[in-house]
């Protein structure tokens, strides 16, 4: 369970977040909406301990993980994968040695074992496993995408997954294949997945809770249906160029 | 103007004790585990053996061309056969550790902001900290330890070939005889010099370690964020090598008068 109870952060003297309180159970998934600049992008970074609050608090599975000592901290991380938004792959790495960098960096396992689990991973996020041997910048964003997926599942076999506005930049099909592998990744993997966005047409098809934030506040947390009918003016204003998508949605689902 | 002023001097206290706290973080993640050998080594290649040219063609000029201009003016005084002490001194005391921790500065400095600003805008130093790994110690440390080790022996090889050069003039040009040249140049070999000429590239060499991945460390703006902490890691470098090096000369001088 993530618990974030009054958290309060900035950058400068400016507060990006105010006040925020909010919880996801663990297992469930949770989409984080608002327009840009809301501070959407900064929760994830507060979740990893990227960044501290200046006042409240963050907690998981009920420790304050800023309470936490380096050490633990560092096992902490370990239950999280992140996908930055770009995929933040180490430019001067092969895609191999971005998958397996975990594995290389503490594990003493062999090369070749190393090299197997990355090329399973690899068909797992639907990437062809030849692509092993090439550098980032060879790839196309969305496969730069599935690779940091790959990176993050490799690595530490995390409980909870953040993805950091996955489909931005990316043309639909690529937008299709990783709003796929994130469907994926809750229905086979079983994982916790928490994914920032602003694209609301992406985000109805990734969860069924969600977070809008706006300005740093809170506005709304809870269900598609609750949202149609929420009256709060910030949400209402977000919203209103998507009443159809969610309608559609509602609809489905009663079907 | 004075609010200017003003807001332009907190800043400067603020980056003062920025960089301090980053270097001090920096000498403590030296002691720590893990400890990155292949990364160290790659570092020590890529510092030593990359500037090794640009020494080297520094140390052949700049000596050469010192020597032609004292040479004809110690001619003028009679004294032309003070050549390799004159040069000696020089070179060991202040041209070969300025020399090289210029050289260095202008293409060490600029490489290591230059990586490690792209590492930061690109969300790269985020995502090796959430795989549990230190990026000071990752990437900061094994750059300090490079620079530590290799910009005294760069010096030393910046010495030997500035000296070197300023043989030829005075063998071929001054028609001074090797012999006069090379003992003048070993008799100003004392501990006082060699001390100066060691003790100075040592310190340089923490400044560019502190001040370049400082400023790789702090990079925000993007690719024209990373262009200007590279522009004001090479100029801090510089200006704070050149103070420190008269600090040092005249704390040497004070001190160890009687070595030198």
């Amino acid at each position: 369970m993530i618990t974030f109870e009054k958290v309060t952060f900035g950058y400068g003297d400016e507060p990006v977040l105010k006040d925020l309180t909010f919880s996801i159970p663990s297992g469930e998934s949770r989409v984080i909406m608002g327009p840009s600049g809301s501070g959407k992008s900064t929760i994830l970074r507060l979740i990893l301990g990227l960044d501290s609050p200046w006042s409240g608090q963050i907690a998981i599975d009920g420790k304050d993980i800023f309470a936490m000592k380096a050490g633990q901290m560092r096992e902490l991380r370990k239950q999280i994968g992140m996908v930055f938004q770009d995929g933040a792959l180490f430019d001067s790495m092969t895609v191999g040695e971005n998958i397996g960098y975990y594995l290389f960096e503490y594990t003493n396992r062999r090369e070749e074992e190393i090299e197997r689990e990355v090329r399973q991973t690899l068909e797992f996020v639907d990437l062809d496993p030849d692509i092993i041997d090439k550098l980032p910048e060879e790839l196309s964003g969305g496969m730069r995408r599935r690779v940091a997926v790959a990176r993050a599942l490799v690595s530490t076999r995390p409980k909870i997954m953040l993805f950091d506005e996955p489909t931005t930049g990316l043309d639909p099909q690529a937008t299709e294949s990783v709003l796929k592998l994130i469907l994926k990744l809750q229905q086979v993997q079983r994982m916790s997945v928490i994914i920032v966005t602003h694209q609301i047409a992406d985000a109805l098809k990734l969860a069924d809770q969600y977070i809008v934030i706006h300005n740093g506040r809170l506005v709304f947390d809870g269900d598609v249906e609750h949202m149609r009918t929420a009256e709060v003016p910030e949400l209402v204003d977000f919203l209103a160029p998507f009443r159809s998508s969610i309608e559609e949605v509602i609809r489905k689902k009663l079907i | 103007m004075s609010f200017k002023l003003y807001h332009s001097f907190k800043r400067f206290v603020y980056e003062i004790d920025q960089l301090s706290r980053f270097s001090a973080k920096m000498i403590f993640a030296i002691f720590g585990r893990p400890v990155y050998f292949a990364e160290t080594l790659e570092q020590l290649y890529a510092i030593g053996v990359g500037s090794l040219f640009l020494v080297v063609l520094t140390g052949v000029f700049a000596g050469q061309g010192l020597a032609l201009q004292v040479s004809n003016e110690m001619a003028e005084m009679g004294s032309k056969f003070y050549l390799g002490r004159m040069m000696a001194i020089s070179t060991i005391r202040e041209l070969g550790p300025i020399l090289t921790a210029l050289m260095v500065a202008a293409r060490v400095a600029a490489g290591i902001t230059a990586e490690i600003g792209s590492m930061k805008s690109s969300n790269q130093l985020d995502a090796l900290t959430a795989f549990g790994v230190d990026p000071i110690r990752k990437l900061a440390v094994p750059r300090l330890i490079a620079l530590v080790t290799m910009v005294p022996v760069l010096t030393i090889v910046c010495d030997v070939i500035t000296i070197a050069g300023g043989w030829v003039i005075a063998v071929f040009v001054s028609h001074i005889t090797s012999r006069t040249y090379t003992s003048a140049v070993i008799d100003r070999l004392t501990v006082g010099n060699i001390f100066m000429g060691l003790a100075k590239p040592f310190v340089f060499a923490f400044i560019i370690a502190f001040i370049s991945c400082y400023k790789g460390f702090t990079t925000s703006g993007g690719t024209k964020g990373v262009g200007r902490s590279t522009n004001e890691s090479v100029m801090f470098t510089s200006i704070t090598i050149l103070i420190v090096n008269y600090l040092l000369t005249k704390g040497i001088w004070t001190f160890m008068r009687g070595y030198l």
